[in-house]
């Protein structure tokens, strides 16, 4: 299935929706405007001569210094068609994705993954928090603006730390308590 | 009288939970011994293998994407290697191939053999730990013949392979080959029909066709629900096309189906690596002829001035791959293994992205295990096949 076979079949389904073709070296290749995202998902799940069941691979790439700086990009399989198709959705800095989440159950932690490594948001998503970072960790480390060759302790909570004296007090106020 | 107050019980497991395969947490909400619900807490061994790739040449970043599912380490360097020869446009020699196709089935073996080590050791069945290590350690020993590394050999590379084939290859594949096969009948002869093992398994973790599709669980957990997608059958690739094999499944998609799904799959792994042996000559081309991506052979390095220059090229400043993107989908042995590739037309990566089937399976933990029963959930965990270093990566 090519990128035109698909937009053409998308084309009655999603309404006066511009979808674009992009070149690639592997399979079929569309930009989807982000506002019609939710639609053209929905419509190459159901229809039939598409099938989409199946999500792959949510994932995105920073392509700083360009504007918009992200593409989202969403891999599809569908198992009946013998088809693949990647969709692509330009999102700038501070834009809002729709979730998918209510079409593919497993697009929640690639959503998640996401959100955490770029800092897209995912408007509807009902659970983006931290993944793979811990949850106190400030910024998105897959972003190119992010630094890489800084030494930064991992920051995690507090070990317990006494003081030889408090160390002391204790062994002492203990020392009396066994006495009674 | 008063009124009887009943409340769930909160439970910790993990991550130090030695069924968890690796570091994985989960908080379970407990109604007796019934399940409510679970949280999956993951991230525990992320690295940041991906952020690391896009600091490193494209042929260095192969040590670094092995040890990221480290059961099926080849299974990465393969997806990743032929993710970047599909932009460089490379297309490999037949005997390339063919030992990338025997070493990507010896390591779906070898990482079967953890699978069903663990699996049926957590479910109680302990000596079955030592008799797959057993197996396992003989592919150990090859991997440790064809590189000198025995768990991440780093042998497949952009371009083919490291180098030719050791002395004493085919014997030690063909050692192998001709006593495993015996050695399942016996791991079966422990478990298919134990009925410890069975009452334990079947019935257990049910998950239907559309809900595995509808989760991204493409792999041995789809195929334990009836449907026979498998990466090598519906888009081949090293020309699986040229093998006869078949694809196993069953209709259950319980932990029992997916339990035989896998025993069977090793034995179609035999039968793929009989005929690959077989299709391979013990010295030959082990790299595609492109001056590009492979270094001039060292003889030539040492008489010629433009081999010479070359060779101090690819190992300097690396090779630089064409602007685009690629995702190359592999059959791993936990199911689709994808690398995503994005090249800025530079000797580096601008983006590397691993598919994890791991880190879908483990979303749809919490699903499957709903209205189980606490013991239940090693069960699941251990059939799903989960491995945290491609989980978290």
């Amino acid at each position: 299935m090519t990128a035109s076979d698909i937009i053409n079949a998308l084309a009655p389904l999603v309404p006066n929706a511009s979808f674009e073709e992009a070149s690639s070296v592997d399979f079929a290749t569309i930009y989807v405007p982000a506002p019609r995202l939710v639609e053209t998902c929905r419509a190459l799940r159901d229809a039939d001569g598409l099938r989409f069941t199946t999500i792959i691979e949510i994932t995105a790439a920073d392509y700083l210094p360009r504007q918009p700086r992200f593409e989202v990009v969403y891999h599809l399989l569908s198992i009946s068609r013998r088809a693949r198709v990647r969709l692509k959705v330009r999102v700038g800095e501070g834009d809002a994705l729709p979730t998918v989440q209510g079409i593919w159950k497993g697009a929640g932690w690639l959503e998640r993954e996401v959100w955490d490594m770029f800092g897209i948001v995912f408007d509807g998503h009902p659970d983006l928090r931290r993944l793979l970072m811990p949850e106190d960790w400030e910024g998105h480390p897959a972003r190119k603006d992010y630094p890489v060759q800084i030494h930064k302790t991992a920051q995690t909570y507090e070990p317990l730390e006494v003081s030889e004296n408090e160390f002391r007090a204790n062994i002492e106020r203990d020392r009396v308590k066994r006495a009674h | 009288m008063a009124e009887l107050r009943t409340e769930t019980m909160t439970v910790n497991m993990g991550p130090q939970h030695p069924s968890t395969h690796g570091v994985l947490r989960l908080v379970l909400e407990l109604d007796g011994e019934v399940i409510q619900s679970v949280m999956p807490t993951i991230g525990y061994l992320h690295t940041g293998i991906e952020k690391t790739a896009e600091q490193k040449k494209w042929q260095q970043v192969i040590p670094l994407v092995e040890r990221m599912d480290y059961l099926g380490a080849q299974s990465n360097s393969l997806a990743y290697a032929m993710a970047v020869e599909k932009l460089l446009g490379l297309e490999m020699p037949g005997r390339v191939k063919d030992i990338r196709v025997l070493i990507a089935e010896l390591q779906r073996i070898a990482s079967h053999l953890i699978w069903l080590g663990t699996h049926a050791m957590e479910i109680g069945a302990v000596s079955m730990l030592f008799y797959a290590i057993r197996e396992r350690e003989l592919l150990l020993n090859i991997n440790e013949l064809i590189a000198g590394f025995r768990f991440f050999p780093s042998y497949i590379r952009i371009g083919g392979l490291r180098e030719d084939l050791p002395r004493g290859f085919h014997e030690s594949v063909n050692a192998f080959l001709d006593r495993f096969p015996a050695k399942i009948d016996e791991f079966e002869g422990l478990l298919t029909k134990n009925d410890i093992f069975r009452r334990r398994t079947q019935g257990v973790g049910v998950i239907t066709q559309d809900d595995a599709m509808n989760w991204g669980l493409v792999g041995p957990i789809l195929r334990a629900t009836g449907s026979d997608y498998d990466v090598r059958r519906y888009f081949p690739y090293l020309g699986y096309e040229t093998y006869t094999f078949n694809i196993p499944t069953a209709s259950e998609g319980d932990v029992y189906a997916r339990y035989r799904v896998r025993i069977a799959e090793m034995r179609e792994s035999v039968k793929i690596c009989k005929q690959a042996i077989s299709r391979i000559t013990p010295s030959g081309v082990w790299a595609c002829d492109d001056p590009r991506v492979v270094p001039p052979p060292k003889d030539k390095v040492y008489s010629e001035m433009e081999a010479l220059i070359q060779h101090f090229l690819i190992y300097s400043q690396g090779f630089t791959v064409p602007a685009g993107e690629a995702y190359v989908p592999i059959e791993g042995p936990r199911g689709e293994h994808g690398t995503y590739i994005v090249s800025d037309g530079t000797n580096r990566p601008w983006r590397v992205k691993m598919r994890a089937p791991s880190f879908m399976a483990i979303q749809s933990l919490p699903a499957v295990v709903r209205g189980g029963l606490i013991a239940d959930v090693v069960a699941v965990i251990g059939s799903t096949d989960v491995v945290m270093g491609d989980c978290d990566r």
